[in-house]
């Protein structure tokens, strides 16, 4: 490769826990500072540029001004990459949405002064429903290693894959003992890999950040359910957390 | 025609803060029209984001207002829930959290005095250039951040929204053999944060000499330096507040021109943070970490908001004493993973923490089933917003009579914002503010 490729990242509505991420790197990323060219990184460094080769984009969608600088970014951008679920499908922002008016919700918050219009956003999107993608890792927040494989990938010009398999694989590769056999719920069966099991690896559940696999495997889980006892709206009640809904898309 | 000496300064989203603020000063014939520090980072609306989930998710949920406290937010949020339904830590518990914390002061100090602020005192635009010129320096804090990052993955299970950190107890503990690990290079970083302060102490002459004294909110406690437990004081008053008071101390309101919530007590406004803590507490600071800070002009309580940057280190040498006292404690006692039955119960919690950025409350209120019915969450960086401004107001005509140029005052500007370390994804109450054109 000739000149080093032009990478941007910028952020929306999130925590900001993704790039830190990228930070958490380390020493990898003095290495990677080195294989391209970071040009706009509003968190770390002040600049900007006209145009990217890869733009990565965090965070979730919730006013048109937003969604007007989304657009933008995607016109100077060849590829685009969402990453962290924020970006991928609104993430925990999506939270809010549970609520039937966005009064409702400025209500909770700003109680008598909700109607002020500085108040005012939409229902939370990812960023998908507003610009086309090119290419996402999921996870709340992402995995730093799965970050840096996408990287080396793009920059070897190959085309990075998301596991399409539940984190009950990575869990039994770890041969942790399956948490439903200690009396909690869990949501390996649906979740996507990637993460390493790393909840369930550390004693807690699967909270599935990084959203379902692509055809969930329904009857399987409502058979574990029943073997266990539990019922449907005990799952429902967690699967939303992260902004999954099994019943649609992603 | 305006006249040359008019400022007109416009930063739109400051660079190198955690989160989206804009700077608007204008100024016509020599007089003031305007001075603002804006923020508009999109409303994330956690409070509402709660309501109706149970007890056991909080945590999960309110972990993710930021990135960088995320395991500050946690132990409020899991101090809240403990105090609304009569829930007792183990002391156990209670020295793994306390040790996470220490974890996560050193991560974030560390991240922004040497990633975000030392790039201000050199004048250069980001930290990447020192790869180059100063690698030995980039090396060292990279270890030190990436041991701050590795204490929160042993004991947190993850550096980032820790995992283990459960209501009541922790979900897994760490080995022996882990935290001896951790003693070891812990050991090693005092010299590493010895010659991290000499860093500081070299760059120091480009602090700017700005002070305005200010109410400094933190928590206090009797037996430490506060960080996980304590009551609320201030600098203004002589007896302290206890935490689950806290609307008392933080007063929030709201503002018709900037619609944020604003936070005052005793004076126009107060600061949180590290130099709070240390304006508060500094009696209580280790003999080492209190004399890196003498070292580096910090010798008692300071008006100057830029030496905030100076408490952060020695708060972080600090941290890696208390990090070093707790491992000590958990290699001497029997570790055991506890149960707990939690049966939930109606009533209303209040959690409050000292995180990187300042003091953090978490307020809940629950139904009998352990459903959240209200939340109110007080973020730090919002505290300070009110007294960023005031200071803005005093810096822009002092900085003016100094002759100091647009471009310089721009800086003094923009650096003061990064001085207080803002986490403005953290505020679940700011808002747009229009431009005054």
């Amino acid at each position: 490769m000739s000149a080093k490729p032009k990478v941007a990242f910028f952020d929306f509505a999130c925590c900001e826990g993704c790039q830190l991420q990228i930070a958490n790197l380390e020493e990898d990323v003095v290495q990677l500072a080195g294989l391209v060219d970071v040009v706009e990184f509003r968190e770390v460094l002040t600049g900007s540029a006209p145009e990217y080769d890869i733009a990565f984009i965090e965070g979730s969608i919730t006013r048109k001004a937003d969604e007007e600088r989304l657009k933008n970014i995607r016109s100077r951008s060849k590829l685009i990459v969402a990453y962290g679920q924020c970006a991928v499908t609104g993430g925990i922002n999506r939270l809010k949405n549970r609520w039937q008016t966005m009064d409702e919700v400025k209500k909770q918050v700003y109680g008598d002064h909700f109607n002020m219009p500085h108040l005012d956003t939409y229902r939370t999107k990812g960023i998908d429903e507003i610009v086309k993608v090119d290419l996402y890792i999921p996870g709340c927040p992402i995995n730093r290693d799965e970050f840096l494989q996408v990287v080396k990938e793009l920059l070897l010009g190959k085309t990075p894959k998301m596991p399409n398999y539940p984190v009950c694989v990575e869990c039994k590769l770890k041969e942790n003992v399956c948490l439903f056999d200690t009396g909690i719920t869990c949501l390996g069966p649906l979740a996507r890999a990637g993460c390493g099991a790393i909840c369930p690896s550390n004693g807690a559940p699967c909270d599935a950040c990084r959203g379902t696999v692509a055809d969930p495997n329904k009857n399987a889980m409502h058979e574990i359910l029943m073997k266990y006892n539990y019922t449907v709206a005990q799952i429902k009640n967690k699967i939303d957390i992260f902004g999954v809904d099994p019943e649609v898309k992603k | 025609m305006s006249k040359t000496n008019d400022l007109n300064i416009h930063v739109h989203h400051i660079t190198r803060v955690e989160g989206h603020g804009n700077i608007a000063v204008n100024t016509k014939n020599g007089k003031i029209e305007q001075i603002q520090w804006q923020v508009p980072e999109a409303p994330r609306f956690f409070e509402a984001m709660v309501v109706g989930r149970d007890y056991s998710q909080l945590a999960t949920i309110t972990s993710r207002i930021c990135g960088i406290c995320s395991i500050g937010h946690t132990f409020a949020s899991l101090k809240a829930t403990e105090a609304a339904m009569g829930i007792k830590i183990s002391e156990t518990t209670r020295h793994l959290r306390e040790l996470l914390l220490h974890g996560e002061t050193l991560q974030s100090h560390v991240l922004h005095v040497c990633y975000l602020v030392v790039p201000d005192l050199l004048n250069i635009n980001s930290v990447f250039p020192l790869i180059e010129t100063h690698k030995d320096v980039v090396l060292l804090v990279t270890k030190l951040h990436r041991l701050a990052n590795e204490l929160c993955d042993t004991i947190g299970g993850r550096t980032t929204h820790p995992i283990r950190t459960r209501v009541g107890r922790f979900s897994m503990l760490p080995e022996k053999k882990e935290l001896e690990a951790l003693k070891k290079r812990l050991t090693e970083a005092v010299d590493d944060l010895k010659k991290l302060a000499d860093v500081v102490k070299s760059l120091a002459p480009a602090i700017p000499d700005f002070t305005r004294e200010t109410e400094y909110l933190s928590l206090t406690y009797d037996k430490e330096y506060a960080f996980y437990d304590g009551d609320c004081t201030t600098t203004d008053i002589d007896k302290t507040i206890p935490v689950k008071e806290y609307q008392r101390v933080v007063n929030e309101f709201v503002v018709p021109q900037s619609t944020a919530k604003y936070g005052k007590f005793n004076r126009g406004s107060f600061m949180v943070g590290a130099l709070a803590r240390y304006n508060n507490n500094y009696r209580q600071l280790s003999p080492l970490a209190a004399s890196v800070a003498e070292m580096l002009g910090l010798d008692g309580v300071n008006y100057n908001p830029f030496m905030n940057n100076i408490a952060q280190v020695a708060e972080s040498v600090f941290a890696v004493e208390r990090a070093l006292y707790h491992i000590d404690w958990l290699l001497d006692n029997d570790l055991r993973l506890e149960e707990l039955e939690i049966k939930p119960r109606a009533g209303r919690g209040v959690g409050a923490v000292e995180v990187p950025r300042g003091v953090l409350f978490h307020d809940y209120e629950y139904d009998d089933q352990g459903k959240c019915v209200k939340a109110n969450c007080v973020i730090p960086t919002n505290l300070n917003h009110n007294n960023i401004q005031l200071d803005f107001e005093k810096m822009v005509p002092e900085t003016m009579k100094q002759g100091k140029s647009e471009k310089e005052i721009q800086f003094h500007l923009e650096m003061l914002v990064r001085a207080y370390d803002p986490c403005i994804s953290c505020s679940t109450h700011y808002l747009d503010v229009e431009f005054k054109k």
